[in-house]
């Protein structure tokens, strides 16, 4: 079994990818229960200005903003 | 069944989920919004009646993800779902969620099934999910979780007679236990339980997790807990996790059954579309800002008609009154006292309609979630957050409501900081005193024919006040320390047309809540005020009294100049007066004398207090308008050198007193119980007063 090396972080925009896991950190709760949870599809879709917050697309379904520093808690699948 | 007593009712869901809509559907006008003991945060209830004609009394809960709320406001839900004696605790709860978005709007009504309270479950969008290509097998649901479930759309008002007729039918609990509480908690439930006298396993585990959080626990049994969670290494964060992944794991398998797709899911172009414009990398925040301008051009320049019908009314029943009873002291007491006091603070409801309004229309239309995105990173830098933007804007109308916005920021220091320095951004009651001291120190000049330097320097003053906020935020953000890490994770809702029943109901809320907060100080202050400026003469006051009548008696003086040389001489010996000549040693070095203490002791109430104390010290009479006033200061000398009183310096160092001194006690009081305490209201005016003295004194002592 490969082991996540990449978090939504290290996504290139327009990028999509499966969450693996997330580290265990008080905001990863915060990510699940908004629906970041593993298995679930996430696309990198835009920043703002300055480069942080970002936004991605979870499940293809709603738009969630989350900070750089929050994206690093989401690990993603290897294809 | 008694059909007299009421059914509690409470709604539950996401944000975004469409339950104010829901509520205001089912409640059309019968709301009103209250507080929670404790908090400020809004109470929205409201009634409507079902078959048999039984009342139904609802609830509407914070919006929030999870049972385990992040901040102030959505902690009032577990305070009331997790307490079966709090008054408010429903007898049936519906949990309303946005079918587009099923899975995640799923998870909280898991954890209120798990409640053991009756429950409802109401699918709200049905009407667009379907257009959407989606089936929805609702039997399968109701089978498996066990209520009544409602296919609704609050928008279009359809489905809301079926969920009526759903409410009106008795409802069990059911037992369906979506999630097993943990092996290793089970032993220190029983203790929960002893403290709380429920007997249910998940409220007894939720307790355990928020037991810090909980008003309804006494401080012994929070802390006996917090030991007892030591004592066993309870980890909190882990077993919520494991909570989650274990509910969202058979919310699934539910769907799995009950969720059919009959065309690929489709992205929503108009959002994209409108995102790409609005939160584009370099256009985003200008256009924020042109927006923000438009906003200030129509709270300044329409509000003024209202404003001007409202000043009028105001003095056209006060005088009335006057003239209608009897002369004396209790007379003036309802004219200056307390009707005075109404009016200063009905003359404020315009602005704050106005602003509202527009932030109602902003947060409805979804693009208030992204202002806030795009503004993140900006105001991070000065220690705030994305979501400290909604606050500071509307402190230009007033403080109070801005204050109490604050509390959907989930860190508490970015909240704390954005609460200390909300203050210090330039509120509709200072405009007044702006107006009033530009006109007697600026002249009247323009630049290039169209830039005019009164302009300019009110201008100038509102940014003096930003700045002032920015700094301090700043300088907060490396004083104050904090375990917890500060996090922005936001949903950015689709954008749709605003809800103008919703937009309504916030600004009715909002006014509501700017006329029972500030209002109740405003109004006792004022007659406080009144009393402190009307009684206290001595003999001093008698002789001036005596000369004066001697100087009317002999034709002097008409009886106009009479009675306001009268009421001046009366304001001098008062209690008010004896203060402001107390603290005149003090304010000296800014420039200032005893008659502008006083108007800076009656500041207290409301600012703009100001102007009329300033028209009664130098007898410029009650309705005299402010060209009458403006030319009397100009007039004003100053008695020991002869000079004018209101030179440039002067009027520089009151203005800029009145940017940045705390003098609000309807703002004190909020700040109180939003921090829970007298610390920080206490800092805030010893700050704020502090840098307003300072600043003051360097400004007069240069331009002197």
């Amino acid at each position: 079994m490969t082991r996540a090396t990449k978090t939504l972080a290290d996504l290139k925009l327009g990028e999509s990818a499966t969450i693996d896991h997330l580290t265990n950190e008080p905001v990863s709760l915060k990510l699940m229960e908004m629906g970041c949870i593993p298995g679930v599809e996430i696309q990198y879709t835009g920043s703002a200005p300055f480069g942080d917050p970002i936004k991605i697309m979870v499940d293809n379904e709603y738009i969630l903003s989350l900070r750089k520093a929050e994206a690093k808690n989401i690990w993603l699948k290897e294809d | 069944m008694s059909n007299s007593a009421p059914l509690k009712m409470a709604l539950v869901g996401n944000p975004n989920s469409g339950k104010s809509s829901l509520f205001n559907a089912l409640t059309g006008l019968n709301q009103k919004v209250g507080n929670f003991p404790g908090v400020t945060v809004d109470k929205k209830t409201g009634s409507f009646s079902i078959e048999g004609g039984r009342k139904v009394e609802l609830l509407d809960l914070p919006g929030t993800y999870s049972l385990y709320p992040k901040s102030e406001d959505e902690r009032v839900v577990i305070n009331v779902l997790l307490d079966p004696a709090n008054k408010d605790y429903p007898d049936l709860i519906v949990v309303v969620v946005d079918a587009s978005n099923l899975k995640r709007n799923l998870l909280i009504f898991t954890e209120v099934l798990d409640l053991g309270i009756p429950t409802v479950l109401a699918l709200n969008m049905m009407d667009e999910v379907e257009k959407d290509g989606v089936e929805l097998d609702i039997n399968h649901l109701k089978q498996e979780f066990g209520v009544e479930v409602v296919p609704v759309s609050a928008r279009e008002g359809t489905g809301i007679d079926e969920l009526k007729t759903i409410i009106a039918k008795s409802h069990s609990v059911v037992k369906v236990n979506t999630y097993s509480i943990p092996e290793e908690t089970k032993p220190m439930l029983g203790k929960v339980k002893e403290f709380t006298g429920d007997e249910k396993d998940y409220v007894a585990l939720q307790v355990l997790h928020q037991s810090e959080h909980l008003g309804f626990l006494t401080e012994d049994q929070k802390q006996e807990l917090s030991r007892l969670k030591k004592e066993i290494d309870f980890d909190s964060n882990l077993i919520q996790v494991a909570e989650t992944l274990d509910r969202y794991q058979s919310i699934s398998q539910v769907l799995l059954h009950a969720f059919k797709r009959t065309k690929p899911k489709t992205t929503n172009e108009f959002t994209s579309k409108l995102d790409q414009i609005l939160t584009h990398k370099i256009w985003g925040l200008p256009i924020f800002f042109a927006i923000l301008f438009v906003i200030f051009q129509g709270i300044f320049s329409w509000a003024t008609y209202p404003m001007d019908w409202i000043d009028w009314g105001v003095t056209e029943f006060s005088g009335m009154v006057k003239n209608l009873l009897p002369a004396g002291w209790f007379n003036d007491l309802l004219t200056d006292g307390v009707i005075a006091g109404i009016g200063g603070v009905v003359i404020f409801i315009p602005q704050i309609a106005i602003l509202f309004a527009f932030i109602a229309i902003m947060e409805e239309t979804g693009y208030m979630a992204r202002v806030s995105y795009i503004s993140d990173r900006l105001s991070r830098v000065f220690g705030l957050n994305g979501k400290s933007i909604v606050p500071l804007v509307s402190s230009v109308a007033c403080a109070v409501p801005a204050i109490m916005s604050a509390r959907n920021i989930d860190n508490w220091k970015d909240r704390l900081i954005t609460i200390f320095v909300s203050p210090f951004i330039s509120c509709s009651a200072r405009i007044p005193v702006y107006t009033l001291l530009i006109a007697v120190a600026i002249p009247e000049k323009y630049y290039f024919g169209v830039l005019n330097l009164q302009g300019m320097v009110m201008f100038g003053l509102y940014f003096l006040g930003l700045l002032a906020a920015l700094f301090t935020a700043l300088a907060l953000k490396f004083i104050l320390k904090t375990s917890e890490r500060s996090y922005f994770v936001m949903e950015l809702p689709v954008y749709r047309m605003p809800r103008w029943g919703n937009v309504f109901q916030t600004i009715l809320s909002k006014v509501k809540t700017f006329v029972f907060e500030a209002g109740k100080v405003i109004m006792i202050i004022s007659v406080l005020l009144w009393f402190l400026a009307s009684f206290g003469q001595g003999s001093s006051y008698e002789s001036k009294k005596e000369e004066l009548q001697t100087a009317f008696d002999s034709g002097y003086m008409n009886h106009e100049e009479y009675s306001m040389m009268l009421s001046s001489a009366k304001l001098e010996d008062s209690y008010a007066g004896k203060f402001g000549k107390l603290i005149e040693p003090a304010i000296k070095p800014l420039g200032f004398d005893w008659r502008i203490g006083i108007a800076l002791v009656t500041s207290f109430a409301a600012r703009e207090v100001f102007v009329g104390t300033m028209a009664t010290i130098y007898s410029v009479g009650d309705d005299a308008d402010e060209a009458t006033l403006k030319e009397r200061l100009k007039g004003v000398k100053n008695r020991t050198t002869g000079e004018p009183m209101f030179t440039l310096a002067v009027s520089l160092s009151l203005v800029v007193f009145y940017v940045f001194a705390m003098q609000c006690m309807s703002t004190l009081a909020v700040v109180r119980r939003e921090t829970k305490g007298w610390k920080w209201p206490i800092l805030q005016t010893v700050y704020m007063t502090g840098l307003a003295y300072i600043s003051s004194l360097l400004i007069y002592q240069f331009f002197k």
